[in-house]
């Protein structure tokens, strides 16, 4: 079974989380002010990358805590972990090089 | 005189000749009046239609690997058409009574086989939603009824309705009409009959761009190079995102990984189709004997596919508790297809705001029976650029209007 490492918990097992769907995604400050296609962006559209997707996961059966990842939806590999108030990581390292080998075979 | 005449004969040195192929391998044309690409049963479909119904046959069908090699070749085959939503009652049924003659309208066998489907219920809230749908369908002139445990195991004997389990068989909805049909002969057919009208099945080829000049898209780059087309549809299933950005449109689609298995073949044991929502199965035999079984899909995005193990353990516990007799099959083999999901378990079909581009997606997990129901209203939708009635409900405008098809009850996990 997959791992995935809990930024609080460290590596367990994937039944242990519950996927959360997109990261950063925010609730919009004045919804009354969107229009009918921007408030169903907000509530129906979400990125589908193929590669790299910062995405939120909680660690259910463990801490029970939020957090956010970077993992490719090709190989389902990991690229990197973060708390919920950070930004996207920039990808540095041996996950930045995982990157760089996908976007290479990609093109 | 044979060099070999006078060694000892060897296996499969006296092979008969290869039967004809069923279609031919063109290259590229250069133009095209239609490019579909995606060359599933979707894919296929359509351009049939296209001929068969508008007579446009300057049509290429672009498929990235080999022709149904895709989630045509990953489904587990159940057809039937007992959807809750008038929306879907209409498109869905088309589908299933475009079935019952397609066999003889393709002229190729397709193993089409009407052994019914359960769906069973196993909790109050079940009885109601099912009881309700039943209802629904009787009204849109849809084979459905409602079936309490004895009758649940007079048509299905092997299905266990002891009440001492974790979630009892407490009735289903039965649907006579429904059943399987062997998927890659179905592909193999339309195939063979798109080819017949002069249609190019173009594999190897994947698309990389959309040619888009003042709104309106004028072809495709491929990675057989560019070929131009009046009409270029979408017909790719789990990576239909993928394909509309390249034209600058978002979908609300999310790809998961949807897994399936079969078992070793065995003895006929299985005279029907049991679906369970609550308990994440659904079980048929095929004509050759395995045990096809589909789980639900893994919960994160993915386009890799495969799946987690874990689904399928869960989805072996739920089988084995509703079919005990299973308890000594061997899995033979599992795999994933990739599905596109949408926020209402219903699909998108139809123009998109992007001139000559047209989108059929978001099948998510029950692409397979609305093969030739889309196949036919796709290509309406295509030759005459406005919606068939039956798909004109599947815009990708109603997340925007709200007049959604929430199919969740229906198709859920076992679509």
């Amino acid at each position: 079974m997959q791992l995935i490492a809990c930024p609080w918990c460290g590596e367990r097992e994937e039944i242990e989380f519950h996927y959360g769907g997109q990261a950063h995604v925010a609730y919009p400050d004045d919804p009354y002010a969107l229009d009918d296609d921007q408030w169903a962006q907000y509530v129906f559209f979400r990125d589908n990358p193929k590669g790299p997707f910062a995405e939120r996961w909680v660690h259910a059966a463990g801490c029970r805590r939020w957090f956010n990842a970077v993992r490719d939806t090709v190989t389902h590999e990991f690229l990197a972990v973060y708390d919920v108030r950070a930004p996207r990581p920039l990808l540095t390292g041996s996950a930045a090089a995982a990157q760089q080998r996908k976007g290479q075979e990609a093109s | 005189m044979h060099p070999r005449d006078n060694a000892p004969a060897t296996p499969g040195d006296a092979l008969p000749d290869h039967p004809d192929f069923l279609w031919r391998n063109p290259d590229p044309k250069p133009s095209y009046d239609v490019v579909i690409v995606g060359g599933g049963g979707h894919g296929l479909a359509t351009a049939y239609y296209l001929a068969k119904n508008h007579g446009i046959t300057d049509i290429a069908v672009l498929e990235k690997g080999w022709l149904a090699g895709g989630n045509m070749a990953r489904n587990t085959t159940i057809i039937r058409s007992n959807y809750l939503w008038d929306e879907s009652s209409g498109i869905y049924e088309h589908s299933l009574k475009l079935w019952e003659t397609l066999e003889e309208d393709l002229d190729y066998p397709i193993l089409f086989s009407q052994r019914g489907v359960l769906n069973l219920a196993h909790s109050l809230q079940d009885i109601r939603d099912s009881k309700r749908r039943v209802y629904a369908n009787q009204l849109n002139g849809i084979d459905a009824e409602w079936l309490e445990p004895d009758e649940v195991a007079e048509v299905c004997p092997i299905v266990n309705i002891s009440p001492d389990v974790r979630y009892p068989v407490l009735g289903a909805t039965y649907q006579p009409r429904a059943g399987i049909a062997k998927h890659d002969y179905v592909a193999w057919g339309f195939a063979r009959r798109a080819d017949d009208y002069g249609i190019d099945l173009i594999q190897d080829c994947e698309v990389t761009g959309l040619d888009i000049r003042g709104g309106r898209v004028t072809g495709v780059q491929t990675t057989r190079g560019p070929i131009a087309a009046g009409k270029v549809a979408l017909a790719a299933a789990g990576h239909s995102s993928v394909l509309a950005s390249m034209a600058g449109l978002r979908l609300p689609l999310q790809s998961h990984p949807l897994q399936a298995l079969v078992s070793e073949l065995l003895e006929p044991v299985h005279p029907t189709v049991v679906m369970s929502n609550a308990v994440h199965v659904y079980v048929s035999q095929a004509h050759k004997g395995e045990l096809v079984m589909g789980a639900g899909i893994d919960s994160y995005n993915g386009y890799g596919q495969r799946g987690a193990f874990h689904i399928l353990e869960r989805q072996m516990a739920a089988a084995l508790e509703l079919f005990p007799v299973f308890a000594r099959a061997h899995m033979l083999r599992t795999w994933a297809g990739i599905v596109d999901v949408t926020p209402d378990a219903s699909p998108i079909v139809g123009t998109t705001p992007v001139e000559n581009l047209y989108l059929n997606c978001g099948w998510g997990t029950g692409g397979f029976k609305a093969t030739p129901g889309v196949g036919w209203c796709y290509a309406h939708t295509i030759a005459t650029g406005e919606p068939h009635p039956y798909n004109a409900p599947f815009t990708l405008a109603r997340f925007t209007t709200g007049a959604l098809v929430d199919e969740h009850g229906a198709a859920a996990v076992a679509h």
